[in-house]
């Protein structure tokens, strides 16, 4: 019994560094989520103010139609459906890389789900907040930065945690333009060895790893922030 | 037409505030001379704090002209932070940035809006946290604060920015019984200092002690106005007979 499952370890990942697949791909899969959570967070962070400044002063007009144009888009449709269209749509007769394609796709998503995470943050914080930073002489965007924006962002922390992990987790369906992601490395080490179960299994190990990690790191960035509250 | 007599502190010409179908302002006329201190009271709905939120635009009017300083402040085309600065204003709430802490909360605004540099904005912060006996809470957050130390220090940020008058939105209504006396007693002070200030409060005895005029509000009018003496003494108008006969004992 323990022999065949070495054996069948050996097969599914030394034998030819099978192993290689799944490292190759875990890099690709943290490339393509690290680039597009600093898309997601500069995008949703600029769609939050522009709606939100909307909301408060009736500034802005034709960005926010703009902004809600692109909610109601990104968020009506399947990311796997904007990866290919901006794949097969976009990109497909030129020599792009594939990473690239995968990195604007997956932060272009997620800058959608970022955004009303951030307004939302933003509205929770008191409306008094604002109206001490004004009355004091302090302009819109001074008590947006110093005041308004810090609090949310810890408000919204959790919420923001949530949504990378499940953009990492989305990233698996890479494979749908060819990219060899963490998913993609394992589906290949199957047609090698026709073994279903193994690197399936081992790829699951290696998500669920990373967002524990990432949650632990969290939750500590979380205390430090909680500072101000007691 | 000289409307800007040079003790005028604020001229409110006429204003009105409608909400849909209610009218929370219903032309008010008023002037604010330099050193008075006036306490409005009124029943709750009778526009006394939109009034008050009005004097610095936190409530913007929906007709009619407010004079600060002998300038227009509902005319968009001014810089009003600039004219804000000189108006201190103290919040039922308290509105401490709950991010900052108490010496932060005092300094932000001269550091970013008059331009201080950090030491001094500090050293002038804990001359101020002294005078109200709260030096020791500069490090803290506001959370960690009763509700009247809160408005000690909310009263402390505004004047940091050496206001020329202050106002005041019910600022002991939030306040546990025992903390109203404290918040009175800096507030009392600051009139004997000469302090321009108008303040909307149920505080009847502060009224009557500190007040150099009083108003009474009524569905968003100014209906009764006097000294204190005549105010409370001599009502004339039933209203506010009916009124002072309610919240006095």
């Amino acid at each position: 019994m323990l022999d065949y499952f070495i054996s069948r370890l050996k097969a599914n990942f030394i034998v030819d560094n099978r192993y290689q697949y799944l490292l190759d791909g875990l890099k690709v899969t943290l490339i393509i989520t690290f680039f597009a959570v600093l898309i997601g967070i500069t995008l949703g962070f600029l769609v939050a103010i522009i709606r939100s400044t909307y909301d408060k002063t009736g500034k802005l007009k034709t960005l926010n139609s703009v902004c809600k144009f692109y909610l109601t888009v990104v968020r009506g449709t399947p990311v796997v459906v904007q990866l290919m269209i901006i794949y097969y749509g976009i990109f497909y007769s030129s020599s792009v890389n594939k990473i690239l394609v995968g990195v604007l796709a997956f932060g272009i998503n997620s800058g959608a789900y970022v955004a009303e995470i951030f307004r939302s943050g933003i509205m929770s914080v008191d409306s008094g907040q604002m109206e001490a930073g004004r009355s004091l002489g302090l302009t819109y965007g001074q008590t947006m930065r110093e005041i308004v924006m810090p609090q949310a962002f810890k408000n919204v922390l959790p919420a923001l945690a949530n949504e990378f992990i499940s953009l990492l987790k989305e990233t698996s369906v890479s494979g749908y333009i060819a990219l060899q992601d963490l998913t993609k490395g394992g589906d290949i080490i199957r047609s090698r060895t026709f073994a279903t179960f193994m690197p399936l299994l081992a790829v699951a190990l290696i998500y669920l790893t990373i967002v524990m990690i990432f949650s632990k790191l969290i939750s500590i960035l979380e205390k430090k922030l909680r500072n101000s509250d007691h | 037409m000289d409307i800007f007599n040079n003790d005028v502190l604020i001229k409110v010409d006429n204003i009105h505030k409608v909400y849909g179908d209610f009218h929370a302002l219903n032309g008010v006329s008023e002037e604010i001379k330099k050193g008075e201190v006036v306490v409005i009271v009124g029943p709750s709905g009778s526009g006394k704090s939109t009034f008050l939120r009005s004097l610095n635009m936190l409530e913007i009017p929906t007709s009619g002209h407010i004079y600060f300083e002998g300038v227009d402040i509902t005319d968009k085309k001014i810089d009003l932070d600039k004219h804000r600065q000189k108006m201190g204003m103290v919040f039922q709430h308290f509105n401490l940035f709950a991010n900052k802490t108490i010496l932060e909360n005092i300094t932000l605004a001269p550091i970013k809006v008059l331009g201080k540099s950090k030491e001094e904005a500090e050293a002038d912060a804990m001359k101020l946290l002294k005078l109200v006996g709260l030096p020791d809470k500069k490090d803290a957050y506001p959370s960690h604060l009763s509700g009247g130390q809160k408005q000690r220090i909310a009263i402390v940020r505004a004047l940091a920015m050496k206001p020329d008058v202050m106002l005041f939105d019910e600022p002991t209504s939030a306040l546990d019984p025992e903390m109203v006396g404290e918040v009175l007693e800096v507030m009392q002070n600051l009139a004997n200092d000469g302090m321009t200030m108008v303040v909307v409060t149920h505080e009847m005895g502060f009224a009557k002690e500190v007040a150099t005029r009083c108003l009474f509000f009524d569905e968003g009018q100014i209906k009764e106005q006097a000294n204190p003496n005549d105010f409370f003494e001599h009502p004339t108008e039933p209203r506010l007979q009916e009124f002072l006969s309610k919240v006095i004992r």
